[in-house]
């Protein structure tokens, strides 16, 4: 398993697509938090440029997922992994793991830029409200890793990776719309369905410096159920 | 030591490996015969565990390929029909990659070493696979199923697409491999058998159709003797004296006209060489003869012997000018 992750993880920096998500992530991260707390003014807002960070998970987080299985499908190399003495879930999590790594990687980098605000804030008699940013931090972690299971589990339907990308960036659309198609139903029973379900209103608690462990659950929940999926597809593909 | 019992494969409706029970015993080289679509690779992807069978047992040195697949995978070393590399990365890369992917135990340094002298690969060592020639390729993918010293090694058609030097390469290769190793690789060239294997298992439609020692299975094609000979002549005269000679069973003309020659197919009864007192008669009747070649038998040759073998219960057929499992209609593979 450790042999797999390392792979990945070179594979990431051999390929231009590790410094394309590094610089994407690096890039946009930069202008929405200037957009959003430094350049705000008065209305500065540290959940704002959070919440904006999960939105650009849409777009960048098919980056470093979409090739996880659908290459090794195309280049035939999974029969190798799949022929070896791993076990498929071990597999699975090697994948899942160098994914993370280097997303989250990308993303404390990114955090460095968090340090500005001390030196800007509008509020100086309470400073930065850190418990705050904290909990956004750890929350978007979590969200990462939710979003990363979903795109590795897409993944490994398709050899196509392009198919993989786009039909991850469907899915956590799909995922991240859901609390605003919520406004649109009537019913109540519907209503709170939908909700237990969005991304985002889980995410809310998390930007009020509140712990919310039924999230942590939540989003613990969504990795395992998808990497589970994953190993599933693998399976079935085995049996069928 | 590989025992498979009444191994069945069916993809929905379909029937891919059909009721298949064979052993290989340590030390063989067992060559897996059959034309495209015979369930070779199929099989061969059961043994290794990357499909699992619909129905019956795989055991790999005692152990079950689905009870106790991670043992079972260990002493399998499998090169599938298109070699599994990363093309990002170095041949040395690869290999270390490999040997940390199968837990390898060994010496790191000694063992890769000893790979890279039976491959021949240290020529390559540094250089990245995606800029290797399909032989390298090959022998990169042979040298992946190497590692870890596994007791049985699985070759899927391991000489397709190469050029005839680098065959007869990867066929020594096999040799050389088969001292200590035991060895199944899949074909549909029958002079690869013939080279290679101590054993062939022949299938087809998914069943297998014979188990035999490699001699014998030549020989019993071999009963007649074809040759292919250019004779400069009247072609009418020619051929009926062909036809008419002691010891030929069987002579047509193929019409390739070459000159005013033309090449003629003499069929000689088993164990009669009929090259000598042939020529004598040409002589006489001062008909030239520029050339003459023996044709070998090919894979087509031993399936309808194979069948015929299997039908023998009913007469002998005029031999079909089609072999029936490229037409797909004939009902004679059963």
């Amino acid at each position: 398993m450790l042999a797999i992750y390392k792979r990945e993880m070179r594979a990431y920096f051999t390929s231009p697509i590790g410094y394309i998500f590094i610089g994407l992530f690096l890039a946009v991260s930069g202008i929405l938090f200037s957009v959003c707390t430094l350049l705000a003014g008065a209305d500065s807002d540290v959940n704002t440029y959070f919440t904006m960070i999960l939105y650009a998970f849409i777009i960048v987080i098919p980056f470093i997922t979409m090739r996880s299985f659908a290459e090794e499908r195309k280049q035939k190399t999974e029969q190798l992994l799949l022929t070896s003495p791993v076990s498929i879930a071990g597999m699975v999590a090697a994948k899942f793991l160098a994914a993370f790594t280097l997303f989250l990687g990308t993303f404390l980098v990114s955090c460095l830029q968090l340090s500005l605000l001390g030196k800007y804030t509008a509020d100086t008699i309470n400073g930065v409200n850190y418990p705050r940013i904290w909990g956004n931090i750890f929350a978007v972690i979590l969200v990462g890793a939710a979003c990363i299971a979903i795109g590795i589990f897409i993944s490994s339907l398709t050899e196509n990776q392009i198919v993989a990308a786009v039909g991850t960036i469907s899915v956590l659309l799909l995922f991240f719309v859901l609390n605003i198609l919520n406004s649109f139903i009537d019913s109540f029973l519907i209503r709170t369905l939908v909700n237990w379900f969005s991304v985002l209103s889980r995410y809310m608690n998390f930007t009020y410096g509140i712990f919310d462990f039924t999230a942590l659950l939540y989003y613990f929940s969504i990795c395992v159920v998808f990497l589970f999926l994953a190993v599933r597809v693998f399976e079935k593909r085995r049996w069928s | 030591m590989i025992k498979i019992e009444h191994l069945v494969k069916q993809y929905g409706e379909k029937t891919v490996v059909n009721e298949i029970s064979f052993t290989v015993n340590d030390g063989e080289i067992v060559g897996f015969l059959g034309p495209n679509g015979a369930g070779k690779s199929t099989t061969m992807n059961m043994i290794t565990g990357y499909l699992s069978s619909t129905s019956g047992d795989i055991s790999i040195d005692g152990f079950d390929i689905l009870e106790n697949t991670i043992e079972a995978k260990r002493h399998i070393g499998y090169l599938p029909e298109q070699p599994p590399l990363y093309l990002d990365m170095t041949v040395e890369e690869y290999m270390n990659f490999i040997y940390d992917l199968k837990g390898c135990t060994l010496n790191r340094k000694k063992h890769l070493n000893e790979i890279i002298d039976v491959t021949k690969l240290s020529d390559a060592w540094g250089r990245v696979i995606r800029n290797l020639s399909k032989g390298y390729k090959q022998r990169v993918g042979i040298a992946q199923a190497l590692v870890g010293n596994p007791g049985t090694i699985i070759l899927d058609e391991p000489t397709v697409g190469l050029d005839p030097k680098q065959v007869i390469e990867v066929r020594n290769l096999i040799r050389t491999l088969g001292r200590d190793h035991t060895i199944i690789l899949s074909t549909h060239i029958l002079s690869e058998v013939q080279a290679v294997c101590d054993r062939v298992l022949v299938m087809n439609k998914g069943k297998l159709v014979a188990d035999e020692r490699t001699e014998e299975l030549v020989n019993a094609v071999d009963g007649n003797r074809r040759l292919s000979i250019k004779i400069c002549g009247p072609q009418r005269e020619v051929l009926a004296m062909l036809k008419n000679r002691p010891g030929i069973v069987y002579a047509e003309a193929l019409g390739e006209h070459d000159l005013d020659s033309v090449t003629y197919m003499v069929e000689s009864e088993r164990g009669v060489d009929i090259r000598k007192p042939l020529f004598a008669v040409l002589a006489q009747n001062n008909w030239p003869c520029i050339g003459i070649e023996p044709m070998g038998i090919n894979l087509e040759d031993v399936f309808l012997s194979l069948v015929d073998k299997n039908e023998s219960a009913k007469s002998r057929k005029k031999r079909p000018v089609t072999p029936e499992f490229m037409t797909g209609s004939g009902k004679e593979a059963e």
